[in-house]
């Protein structure tokens, strides 16, 4: 195409500049940016939080913090991390990466996916606004009734968690259908069902779980609110209410939780494998089974979160079998890492040594898990600082070192600019060792009995010494994430800029610029292969005939990618702001008054109204009415044409 | 380095009906997303029945059959110029949409007033323990779909009454009629449930 | 279990590292590898024989833990409180059952039933030394079992986050022989004694007086408040506040005067009583 073709499909796809402007883009670029540095934003509050808890642990009977602040403190450090960061990082990589590895120009549904990032933002800033008016909650992440009810906790703060799970709830279940939408309608033509990428494939298996996962906390966490406002009986014993049924409703969400957060974790991995081997991700077929596999599986296990309840010894064993099962998809995925790493010529980069502290990391957690699948293990480890070690063990290996990895490997097609090698290596030594340093003490500290969610400990049990080392490994752990903000502060300033493809990988991400163009593929290619940039025959078709004037996307077929129809996207918009502030609006009055609801709906439905009305002609759109003929085929009739490679 | 081929997509139509519309992805999302949640309810009513003596519990009687059976005719009658909407939507008939639109907004009038009626039925307010609150959010859960069914698809109408009309509006009022079928067969257990798994227990 | 895991960390490591170091053709073929594939087979099925193995081991275990029955077992019903704990035996008759706090002691080598349960919020029995954990959920009541085979005091605590001072809430068992379990249960039973001297007559008077009796009780005189822990025999229990503090004189003195700096947010109120 010529410059002035090129100069004006990139003006349609541009983020109109100016400050107003800013709450009006939709391109998933832009909001899977935000989403990246709003999530680590809370990354970095959760870690201040857990550094004043390691503060008050380091030594016996310390007074540093009263035990009501502590309580809050553990509750919000973990609801930040699983909620406000773990979720929301992973999706916004999917979000950022998903449609370029697939070669679309855009995400499906945009502006949902906008109204998910402010109905993020919103929540995590209800949750810290509470917080700090001392109304944060206080009960623990998984805030069990009967302690979560209005007796025992008379204060908003377990409304205000309640409600903060909504808000991500939404937000997350928003972006899952869109990431579902676009891996099965707007791949690239030729991207056939065997040729989609690892990483996208994890991204599809994560949010066909975040669709079926989440229902079951929102339930929970309505019933809980229903409880605490009025005055239904769900969980409270008192009146016929059953404290275990939100325990079954919490953690068929809750183990299903982990794996959203896990599996998009080895879809880097395995991106970052194939990559720095220089060679192909061996066992695609093997891999792309296993992640279906633990994803199914992944909803068997919940029950193993309630070993100590006193249930029937033969149900605990289904979850026992199924809980030990589930490493054989994991161990499979493993295997093959290792298989591509051996066979081919490693490169020792820094998003590789990321792979590396990811193997040695998680593994270990992968087996303590496997040893709290055992219910009689389990009656004595549960509960103690023993599981606080495995999780952290597996989702820090399973998902934190692999996003660190991503972080260095993306860096440079996000920003344009390389982070430094050598700064990178320090922070992945730093956080390797800190991490050990803190979290290895704490299998001990379980095994000789110390207790989760305990504010302090009396001297004579003799957990000063471990609980020291913990904490000044935590100390460390913060030195590497400062290390990391040095390392990001300095490469955008002046860091190297960064070539289209500086590590010579296979995925279309790597066919833009760096960073991409606002059109994100000038002449979208078609692929040939698995690897395109690897695969492709010179010649390999690219595709033209999109519009320049509006933001045209192709759509095709959910098996063979085959073409279908083209389909305009929206321009930037207001409305998926209004219509969160909205929803935020109605969240918060519902938890003073039941009548919140009915009446916070209605700036909710003329926000829709506001969304969902036609623009004008200039807009986009098909042609105005009447028509003549129509245009549009019916459900299977085949289009008028559209050419196949 | 030879130029690359091109695949010319201009001649490809601007949208589609069916699954191949996005639009469709987004309601078999909803699907989903509501089905679940409405299958976890399901779960936690027969759960609780285990931990009671009695279901319902003594003193309180099943709700009247009266006016959920009433209602459920109401919702499968429905379904009628609801396919007629979407066959007149597919063959971009805006009359015949016009008209079975507002014949569909008359049915979901009906039943969301019948809905008052169940739930002033049900025998027993929310607060009466566990029963009770799981009924209602059972009914509940339901009555949010049957609101924003008839909200959104009164907006629609509205649309294909005063315009503007475009080509692909025809579109979103196939997919409404997709969500429609969802919200009235999502119905049939929930109603089971309610109405007549307490008579059968 | 912890060697089984450990060695298959380390080959797992191990073989991560070969990885790396070996340097093997950097091939975009798409060829299928048969040692490759021969070798990630083995894997798995290796993985699969070890996973089911510890399964069978796990479910072994279990059903060894759970198949107890014993006639001759002590029963003690538990009820869990914040933050304290409430044990009684079951015996036959009513006017013998002993209530205490915070402290029980069982005979050496003779099964105990634990029937547990709460009366607010989740909590969960924990004595490591002695058995697995078991949470006091309301609504249900659960039984496990256990065997002290030595003679101690074990210390147990709560393993279930119930609110504010959930990391003060511990307790005791004192293991004993039989014939001292006998003779301390035999003394459990009697009521308290009538105060003899003037100022034990004088505290058991501001105790009835003050707000003392309205939540504690008093075997033998008139206090029989139920929402705190039984205070018969506490001169028999060697901390105070569910482990929180040794029961001294100085230590019980400051207690009752405050227990709010002790323990923040447990129930019971500040007494300013005069000295």
């Amino acid at each position: 195409m010529t410059a002035g073709e090129l100069e004006a499909l990139n003006r349609t796809w541009s983020d109109p500049p100016g400050f107003a402007s800013w709450f009006r883009h939709v391109d998933h670029r832009t909001i899977g940016r935000r989403y990246l540095v709003t999530a680590f934003g809370f990354f970095l509050l959760g870690g201040i939080l857990a550094a004043l808890m390691r503060l008050q642990l380091s030594r016996p009977d310390n007074t540093i913090i009263t035990p009501d602040l502590y309580n809050q403190i553990f509750t919000t450090h973990g609801t930040t991390m699983m909620f406000l960061f773990a979720v929301p990082v992973m999706q916004g990589l999917g979000v950022y990466f998903v449609p370029l590895m697939v070669g679309a120009r855009e995400i499906a549904f945009p502006r949902l996916v906008a109204y998910s990032y402010w109905m993020f933002l919103f929540g995590g800033i209800f949750l810290y606004v509470s917080f700090l008016l001392n109304a944060g909650p206080d009960v623990g992440w998984f805030s069990y009734p009967p302690l979560a009810e209005s007796l025992y906790t008379p204060s908003k703060r377990a409304d205000v968690w309640a409600q903060l799970i909504t808000f991500t709830e939404v937000a997350s279940l928003a972006v899952a259908v869109s990431l579902i939408t676009t891996a099965f309608k707007l791949r690239t033509p030729g991207m056939t069902l065997n040729r989609v990428p690892i990483f996208v494939w994890a991204q599809v298996v994560t949010s066909f779980m975040v669709l079926f996962a989440m229902p079951a906390v929102m339930l929970a966490s309505t019933s809980l609110i229903c409880d605490r406002l009025v005055n239904t009986h769900f969980f409270d014993p008192e009146q016929s209410g059953d404290p275990l049924l939100w325990q079954h409703l919490f953690w068929f969400f809750g183990h299903p939780e982990v794996y959203i957060i896990f599996i998009p974790g080895t879809g880097i991995v395995s991106t970052l494998v194939a990559t720095f081997s220089r060679r192909r991700m061996f066992g695609y077929l093997a891999v792309v089974l296993s992640l279906v596999a633990t994803a199914f599986m992944g909803f068997g296990l919940w029950v193993h979160h309630m070993f100590a309840t006193g249930l029937p010894q033969l149900g605990e064993s289904f979850f026992t079998a199924a809980s030990i099962i589930i490493a054989i998809p994991t161990g499979t995925q493993i295997f093959c890492w290792i298989a591509t790493m051996w066979s081919g010529k490693v490169v020792l980069k820094v998003p590789m040594l990321w792979v590396l502290g990811f193997f040695g990391v998680f593994v270990l957690g992968g087996l303590t898990g496997v040893m709290l699948a055992s219910v009689p293990l389990d009656t004595q480890l549960h509960d103690t600082f023993f599981v606080v070690a495995h999780f952290h063990y597996v989702l820090i290996g399973g998902a934190v070192f692999p996003l660190f990895g991503a972080f260095y490997y993306w860096f440079p097609k996000i920003t344009g600019r390389m982070l430094s090698e050598r700064l990178g290596t320090w922070v992945c030594g730093l956080l390797f060792v800190g991490f050990n340093l803190t979290f290895f003490p704490m299998h001990v500290l379980g095994l000789h009995g110390m207790p989760r969610r305990v504010y302090t400990y009396q001297a004579s049990l003799g957990w000063g010494d471990l609980n020291l080392m913990a904490s000044l490994g935590a100390a460390v752990m913060a030195c590497a994430v400062l290390l990391f903000l040095v390392d990001v502060i300095r490469a955008l300033r002046v860091g190297l800029p960064a070539p289209a493809n500086p590590w010579d990988a296979s995925t279309l991400e790597w066919a833009t610029d760096s960073p991409p163009a606002p059109c994100s593929f000038p002449l979208p290619p078609t692929v040939g292969g698995r690897e395109p940039l690897w695969d492709n025959a010179p010649d390999q078709p690219v595709v033209v005939g999109l519009r320049r004037d509006v933001r045209e996307v192709l759509v095709t077929h959910v098996l063979d990618a085959e073409p279908d129809h083209r389909k305009v996207f929206p321009a930037p918009s207001i409305w998926p702001l209004v219509t969160a502030i909205a929803t935020t609006g109605m969240f918060i009055w519902s938890i003073f008054t039941p009548w919140g609801v009915t009446y916070g709906s209605i700036p909710i439905f003329i926000a829709m109204v506001g969304w969902f009305w036609p623009k004008s002609p200039t807009e986009g759109g098909t042609r105005p009415w009447p028509i003549a003929h129509r245009t549009l085929p019916l459900p299977r009739e085949e289009p008028a044409a559209g050419g196949t490679i | 380095m030879s130029e690359p081929r091109t695949l010319d997509v201009s001649a490809l139509p601007p949208g589609a009906f069916g699954p191949r519309a996005l639009t469709f992805w987004g309601t078999l999302g909803i699907v989903i997303i509501e089905g679940t949640a409405f299958g976890l309810a399901v779960g936690a009513y027969f759960y609780l029945a285990t931990r009671l003596p009695s279901w319902p519990p003594a003193g309180v009687s099943p709700p009247d059959l009266r006016w959920g059976t009433i209602n459920t005719l109401v919702l499968l009658a429905s379904m009628v110029p609801n396919e007629l909407a979407r066959r007149a939507a597919e063959k971009i008939d805006l009359r015949r949409v016009r008209i079975w639109l507002a014949v569909c907004l008359v049915f979901a009038v009906a039943f969301n007033v019948i809905r008052i009626f169940e739930f002033r039925h049900l025998n027993v307010w929310w607060n009466r323990g566990a029963y009770a609150s799981i009924v209602w959010m059972l009914l509940g859960l339901h009555s949010t779909h049957i609101v924003t069914d008839f909200l959104d698809s009164a907006v629609l109408a509205a649309l294909m009454f005063v315009g503007p009309v475009e080509e692909h509006r025809f579109v979103d009022v196939e997919e409404n009629a997709v969500y429609w079928y969802f919200v009235v067969l999502a119905w049939l257990p929930i109603y089971g449930v309610i109405y007549w798994a307490p008579r059968l227990m | 279990m912890l060697w089984t895991t450990a060695i298959v960390f380390v080959i797992v490591i191990a073989f991560v590292i070969a990885g790396i170091v070996r340097d093997g053709v950097a091939t975009r073929s798409r060829g299928v590898q048969r040692p490759q594939v021969v070798a990630v087979s083995v894997a798995v099925a290796a993985t699969t024989l070890i996973l089911i193995g510890l399964l069978a081991a796990s479910i072994w275990t279990g059903r060894t833990l759970e198949a107890f029955q014993a006639p001759s077992a002590i029963t003690v019903n538990v009820v869990g409180h914040q933050w304290w704990w409430e044990f009684e035996y079951e015996e036959g008759v009513p006017a013998q059952r002993v209530q205490t706090a915070n402290e029980f002691h069982i005979p050496v080598g003779r099964p105990i039933v634990l029937k547990v349960t709460s009366r607010d919020v989740i909590h969960s029995l924990w004595l490591p030394n002695l058995q697995g954990k078991r949470d006091l959920i309301p609504g249900y009541t659960t039984a496990i079992w256990l065997q002290a085979d030595h003679p101690g005091i074990y210390r147990g605590q709560c393993a279930e986050f119930c609110g504010m001072q959930h990391a003060h809430m511990a307790f005791d068992v004192v293991a004993e022989s039989q014939a001292d379990f006998d003779r301390w249960l035999a003394a459990m039973r009697q009521p308290a004694p009538p105060p003899t001297t003037a100022s034990a007559q004088h505290g058991r008077d501001v105790f009835n007086s003050a707000r003392c009796a309205s939540c504690h009780s008093v075997q033998g005189s008139v206090a029989a408040g139920l929402v705190g822990p039984d205070l018969t025999h506490i001169a028999t229990r060697s901390t105070l506040g569910a482990g929180t503090l040794p029961n001294t004189p100085e230590h019980l003195a400051a207690w009752i005067r405050d227990p709010q700096v002790i323990k923040p947010g447990n129930q019971m109120p500040a007494n300013p009583l005069p000295d």
